[in-house]
């Protein structure tokens, strides 16, 4: 049912196709993307050179996007940055779905922890995401998860808020009065009754939420606050290369590129699943 | 801070001097306590007071929002009713995809494509850089126009949107029926009776956009090298600048809180029913 709809089709097969990408990156004719060769710097795309491997034998080797200005293969850590990407993407917003579920749940169904969860959520909202994002990042040093944590960390309001909203009318359904009259424990209630309805909008919700990590993670890696700039990420690569982007253009553009087309496919595929799973939301926006 | 040859004692009397010898907590209840009293800090970079520090850099990121908030509302609002009139038709399905492009397109990867395209080939505008006010309007304009069109774009997609939606709830109304039947020109249909009902939605997602426009001025002051306060907080990040990084975090929060609030006020007058 959910294939009949373009949005999940396009959306769904792009992710798939980049998910493949991110395995099969060392296999793509790529080079490790942290080596570098002063002999082969600032390639332009399509230029033939050589590499010099770790173990110092020199290989034959086309920068398919150039070369940044270390002699990095641009080609193999846009690839490798998919993985990155994708990580950072799918893991921030499971954890965010689940902190937000478990706030949102409580918050929901037992009513002395509604008002004091509610307002520390407000407080979280009250500062625009991406400052969250560089302040968690200042306290820590940044490495994978704390960038995956601090990404997570300013969307489980908005979880909280859509699981709270859903739980407070199921819990005012028939089988919710039903099971509690028959003595069922809030515990099973909770798990149960009402989390199994929530799953369709969290569903569409951590969609978005993907979307947003890869934008966010790109962000700070841009801003130099996010990943080491050694690790190939597609914000790192494009942090590198704006330094010449007036000679060397390419660096910043297939970077960008990859990005811009991985963040419309997860928003795309999300717009397609709420108009199949959710179409009372579809009617809002 | 120290420079490489320092030895323990003078890192340990520089800690000691800035307060960073002290439990996490103790520090952090100090400097609300002294938030609370105005006092926002020392810089540990700048040594100088965190509150002139955000005054020094206001000027520049004020002028950016403003220019891109004035840019969002006036081509936004236009193309979201355009869309909810002929709802269906080509431009609103065309409106629709650029909408999803402005979310997806991040910022500063737009920002490049604009400086290659307008400025290095075209040569319309300067690749970077910040005049200030005094030096001139036409300077001053010249320099933010194209980093407020940047940042203008995802927000003109999220007013769009909401503009098309509310738009098109409104017209659903008998009252527009009404307004039809009694021969009122379209545009007055449009404008008088579906966008005023419209308003409300409107001007929250305006307000819930200055989230996005903070993130945003961010990014876009480090592409177009503007010395503003979004420059600052990505300074104060890498240089490990505490205080400087909790003054502007707390405000932009003020901000962000402050216009949200007015935004509430303005209901009583986009919406007549609506009372404090």
């Amino acid at each position: 049912m959910l294939w009949r709809n373009w949005s999940v089709r396009i959306g769904g097969s792009t992710l798939l196709l980049l998910l493949l990408v991110a395995v099969l990156a060392p296999w793509m004719g790529t080079v490790d993307p942290t080596l570098f060769d002063a002999a082969s710097r600032d390639l332009v795309p399509g230029a033939a050179g050589e590499i010099m491997t770790l173990e110092g034998e020199v290989k034959k080797h086309t920068f398919v996007m150039g070369s940044d200005s270390f002699g990095r293969d641009v080609y193999s850590r846009v690839l490798y940055g998919t993985r990155v990407s994708l990580v950072v993407g799918i893991a921030s917003a499971l954890l965010a779905v689940f902190f937000g579920v478990l706030c949102g749940l409580a918050a929901g169904y037992i009513r002395w922890l509604d008002g004091l969860l509610m307002r520390v959520m407000d407080g979280i909202m009250a500062i625009p995401a991406i400052l969250i994002a560089i302040a968690v990042v200042a306290l820590w040093r940044a490495n994978l998860p704390t960038v995956i944590v601090a990404i997570a960390i300013p969307e489980i309001p908005r979880v909280t808020r859509l699981v709270r909203a859903l739980v407070l009318s199921i819990r005012e359904e028939p089988y919710v009065e039903a099971a509690v009259a028959l003595g069922t424990p809030t515990r099973k209630i909770m798990f149960g009754h009402i989390l199994p309805n929530t799953v369709a909008p969290l569903l569409v919700q951590g969609t978005y939420i993907c979307a947003f990590s890869i934008l966010l993670e790109a962000i700070l890696s841009f801003l130099g606050v996010g990943l080491p700039p050694d690790i190939p990420t597609w914000g790192n690569i494009m942090a590198e290369g704006r330094v010449q982007f007036v000679a060397y253009p390419h660096n910043v553009f297939f970077p960008g590129i990859f990005l811009a087309l991985t963040v419309l496919a997860v928003n795309i595929l999300g717009d397609g699943l709420r108009d199949t799973l959710d179409p009372k939301m579809a009617k809002r926006v | 801070m120290a420079g490489d040859a320092a030895t323990a004692e003078q890192i340990e009397s520089i800690r000691a001097g800035l307060g960073l010898d002290r439990p996490l907590v103790v520090q952090f209840g100090i400097w609300l306590g002294k938030v609370a009293s105005g006092d926002l800090g020392e810089s540990f970079y700048y040594r100088i007071k965190v509150a002139t520090l955000i005054g020094q850099r206001l000027e520049p990121t004020l002028a950016l929002a403003t220019l891109t908030i004035l840019i969002a509302v006036f081509v936004s609002i236009p193309l979201g009713v355009a869309a909810a009139w002929r709802f269906g038709g080509w431009f609103d399905r065309f409106l629709m995809g650029f909408s999803v492009m402005g979310f997806s397109v991040p910022v500063f990867v737009l920002a490049y494509m604009l400086i290659w395209l307008v400025s290095l080939k075209l040569g319309w505008f300067p690749v970077q850089g910040y005049r200030r006010l005094a030096d001139g309007f036409l300077p001053f304009l010249h320099h933010l126009i194209l980093p407020a069109i940047t940042l203008s774009v995802i927000y003109i997609a999220l007013i769009a949107r909401v503009t098309r939606a509310s738009v098109l709830e409104a017209l659903g109304e008998d009252y527009i029926r009404t307004a039809r039947a009694k021969g009122l020109p379209e545009l007055r249909v449009l404008v008088r009776h579906a966008l005023a009902n419209a308003a409300v939605p409107i001007a929250t997602v305006i307000g819930i956009g200055i989230a996005i426009l903070i993130g945003g001025v961010v990014v876009t002051e480090s592409v177009y090298a503007i010395p503003g306060l979004g420059r600052l907080t990505v300074d104060a990040v890498l240089a490990r600048d505490f205080p400087t990084i909790q003054g502007v975090i707390l405000f932009f929060s003020f901000i962000y809180v402050l216009v949200n609030l007015l935004i509430d006020l303005s209901y009583v007058f986009l919406d007549p029913r609506i009372r404090y």
